[in-house]
């Protein structure tokens, strides 16, 4: 290895062989060049890991369950060890299920750590997804692999619903069944589809067979191949890090991939392979023995889709029951809506964020250093919205379970979710935005004041007051990190004025409004100088808070 | 022989088979009605005083809501009049009954003070001699150990998930309504339920489903609650709600730390 130093050094044994493949491969120079890439250390830079991480324990454990389970409808009795269900009629998808849980020696640690994987892996997603979002780390030149992010997320939902379904079990047919209600209801194409999706009439005998070449074998392949590209490209444009001392647009702060990034990493694989472990034996999940086996006539109450789909059953089971009869023809609104507007919604946001900012801001320049959420209060209050529209959709989703636990009518969890869904996003909105702009008046009072030394002086007039000392110098950096967000050229035209000709006509106009409002400087960090109340007491001042110390200006 | 073959032209002979012929009836009724004809027995043989008793112990707790007659008093309390014993026992057993304060439903408690399995008889046996009704099971008909669990969960699956859920952990209903939780539910009470229908439940008469098929169900339920969870803790077996709690607020939790651990680095000084 390149890096092992002088070659007299290297042992001959080793050193021989080396070279022969270095001269072929050339992977010398190659790893020279890698293995001294620096990685910022900022723990939420960790987050997407999870999902790598995950996704590797998913792709072990997957493959162990795919020895034993059969992806069949084909009708069998059971006649396990599992004394519940002897003689009973299933498919054999469920029966290998079964099998797997009680009579293949692990199958039920695979079977639970395959599930908590993957609701892990989802989760890694989305906190990744949430950081990156609230921190602009998807500005240019990083679009592309948002949107391949994004992609991967619903890839990942697709995983999680074929999977889902695959045992057989009861609880799973009803999410299928709901698809098949999603599939039916949309129009024109609706029965089409479910004929084609089903083999035939509902449930069909073909749905698990084809579930599972999609679950094993088509959107793994996808995600993988998506996984290589997303690594490529973040390991060829750098990671973002937050603004800090001696960081700049132009460099990455922070420790090589080898030896101390290769060992974080290597660790938090660990971790996260750690946590799975714990889940899958301590935490019993998925326990389709007690579900029974999927009969179309039977439903349970309190049946729940995993986490990640539980905003769709929100939004369905909020949805008032309204439908369109024209022509004989029915459009199923109360199916269509739920099923369609929140996803749309959210997936459709997610993937053209970047590019509606950019044409707010007219920011098209490149940007490696990420932003601090209060710096950008209208990206931040969008959102805490947008996770308040789906954590409400999510919590309703469960609203039979609230309403079991807390007691309280299920009816009224309905109505008070109709409300709140449009209500509640917008409060969510305005308070961020407020808290946004009251934490950058804050850092302005640690740019101006300094911060509480915790040494209270006598002036000789009797008056006490504290003294404020200068912040730490790498606090201050990351303070000062703060840039103002661009907006449009001659968007602050005056009424009168003649706009630049990009913002003429209606679409014109509202994106100076748009980009007036959105950009600009709310609380500049010199507001802390000597304005308000404060200015006469010179001593509140900080010692040498007059000194330029802006790095990244 | 031949004495019965002349017999039978015997003006009087048409009127002996038809006694004879009505006799059987009588008895194959009884033999086939055995409960009805138990509680009307044990009414009947002596123990009458039951029924005076089991008034006054409904006159004392119940009589306020289901009035003084248990003919039942409008937006209070229902007629008891036909329900029968077997509903007063699972009823006042389970605690449900005499309720502490109205509400959309009353639910499972320990039961009152004056509770226990002579005073049950005495207002079984009060309720009884209103209008009949089902009566409690015997110990066969409720016997787990004689069901078969695999028979039982599919009818259970058929019938009753759609409220308690499959597991028996319970559900809500409209307007504050609710499925119990079937976990404390005791064999004899889980019969009655289905005999009596109480609450928001709906009947599940005998020809409904039979009680060979009741005590599969029985099987079924006592099964379950006796099972334990091989996957680890059971998360009150509800499926992915619990299942994504712990995930985000263990898993997620533990992980997020870890990467702050991972990631911590010592302030330098100055």
């Amino acid at each position: 290895m390149s890096s092992v130093g002088p070659a007299s050094n290297v042992p001959k044994p080793i050193a021989g062989p080396s070279s022969y493949l270095d001269d072929r491969l050339g992977a010398g120079n190659f790893l020279k060049r890698n293995l001294r890439k620096v990685f910022p250390d900022h723990w939420s830079f960790l987050l997407g890991e999870i999902a790598l991480y995950s996704f590797i324990v998913l792709l072990l454990t997957g493959t162990f369950l795919t020895f034993f389970f059969k992806p069949s409808m084909e009708h069998v009795i059971y006649n396990g060890s599992y004394d519940g269900l002897k003689g009973v009629g299933m498919s054999a998808a469920y029966a290998s299920t079964l099998e797997i849980s009680f009579d293949v020696r692990g199958g039920l640690l695979m079977r639970q750590m395959h599930h908590w994987a993957a609701l892990l892996f989802v989760a890694g997603m989305m906190v990744h997804a949430l950081r990156v979002f609230f921190t602009g780390a998807y500005r240019k030149p990083r679009e592309l692999n948002w949107l391949i992010g994004v992609l991967m997320l619903t890839l990942a939902l697709l995983e999680g619903l074929t999977g889902y379904s695959l045992p057989d079990d009861l609880l799973s047919g009803a999410g299928l069944r709901i698809t098949e209600g999603v599939a039916i209801s949309l129009p024109l194409i609706g029965t089409w589809l479910t004929f084609f999706l089903f083999g035939g009439e509902y449930p069909g005998e073909d749905v698990i067979s084809r579930f599972y070449s999609l679950h094993i074998l088509l959107i793994p392949g996808i995600l993988l191949a998506l996984i290589s590209a997303h690594m490529i490209l973040m390991w060829v444009q750098k990671h973002t890090q937050m603004p800090g001392k001696g960081r700049t647009n132009t460099n990455v702060v922070g420790a090589p991939f080898y030896p101390a990034f290769m060992a974080k990493a290597g660790a938090y694989f660990m971790f996260t392979f750690g946590v799975i472990a714990l889940l899958g034996t301590f935490g019993q999940i998925n326990p389709i023995w007690l579900f029974g086996p999927y009969t179309p006539a039977d439903i349970s109450a309190g049946s729940q889709p995993d986490y990640y789909m539980g905003f769709l059953e929100g939004a369905l089971r909020m949805m008032p029951a309204w439908e369109i009869n024209i022509w004989g023809f029915t459009l199923p609104l109360s199916v269509l809506i739920p099923a369609l507007v929140p996803m749309g919604i959210i997936m459709t946001g997610l993937a053209l964020y970047p590019f509606v900012e950019q044409w707010v801001t007219g920011d098209r320049r490149e940007h490696h250093v990420a932003d601090r959420p209060r710096n950008n209060p209208h990206r931040t209050a969008i959102g805490i919205s947008a996770i308040t529209f789906y954590g409400l959709l999510w919590i309703l989703g469960a609203n039979d379970e609230i309403s079991w636990t807390f007691q309280i009518s299920l009816n009224w969890t309905t109505y008070i979710g109709r409300v709140l869904i449009f209500v509640a996003p917008v409060v969510a909105y305005i308070v961020t935005y407020r808290v946004c702009l009251g934490l950058q008046r804050s850092d302005a009072a640690v740019i101006g004041h300094g911060v509480e030394s915790g040494v209270i002086k006598r002036l000789p007039h009797g008056e006490y007051i504290e003294v404020h000392v200068p912040p730490a110098e790498d606090i201050e950096a990351h303070i000062r990190g703060k840039e103002p967000i661009p907006v449009i050229p001659g968007a602050d035209t005056e009424p009168g004025g003649i706009p630049p000709k990009g913002l003429r006509g209606p679409i014109g106009r509202l994106k100076a409004k748009l980009s007036k409002a959105y950009g600009g400087e709310k609380i500049p960090l010199d507001d802390g100088h000597g304005g308000h109340a404060h200015g006469d007491a010179g001593e509140h001042t900080a010692v040498g808070a007059s000194e330029d110390k802006s790095l990244t200006h | 022989m031949n004495r019965i073959t002349a017999g039978r032209r015997h003006p009087l002979a048409r009127y002996a088979v038809l006694l004879l012929a009505l006799g059987l009836l009588g008895v194959a009724y009884t033999l086939a009605v055995p409960t009805d004809d138990r509680a009307a027995a044990s009414i009947a043989s002596g123990k009458v005083d039951n029924v005076a008793e089991g008034k006054r112990l409904f006159e004392q707790s119940c009589s306020s809501c289901h009035g003084l007659n248990a003919e039942g008093i409008p937006d209070r309390g229902p007629s008891l009049v036909g329900v029968g014993w077997a509903a007063v026992d699972f009823q006042v057993s389970s605690g449900r009954m005499p309720m502490t304060q109205p509400g959309a439903q009353a639910p499972r408690k320990k039961p009152a003070e004056w509770v226990n399995d002579e005073t049950i008889k005495q207002l079984g046996a009060y309720i009884q001699s209103l209008g009949g009704g089902p009566v409690p099971p015997t110990e066969e008909q409720v016997d787990a150990s004689k069901g078969s669990r695999a028979k039982g969960g599919e009818l259970f699956r058929a019938n009753c998930i759609q409220c308690h859920n499959f597991v028996g952990a319970g559900g809500a209903l409209t307007q504050g309504k609710y499925a119990p939780e079937l976990t404390e539910a005791t064999p004899k009470q889980i019969y009655e339920a289905m005999a009596t229908g109480p609450q928001a439940m709906p009947v599940f008469n005998d020809s409904i489903i039979t009680p060979d098929q009741k005590r599969d169900m029985i099987a079924y339920i006592v099964g379950l609650q006796n099972e334990p969870n091989p996957g680890g803790a059971g998360l009150g077996r509800i499926g992915p709600v619990t299942e994504g709690l712990l995930l985000w607020v263990v898993g997620i939790s533990l992980l997020v730390l870890a990467a702050i651990w991972i990631t911590a680095k010592k302030r330098q000084a100055k």
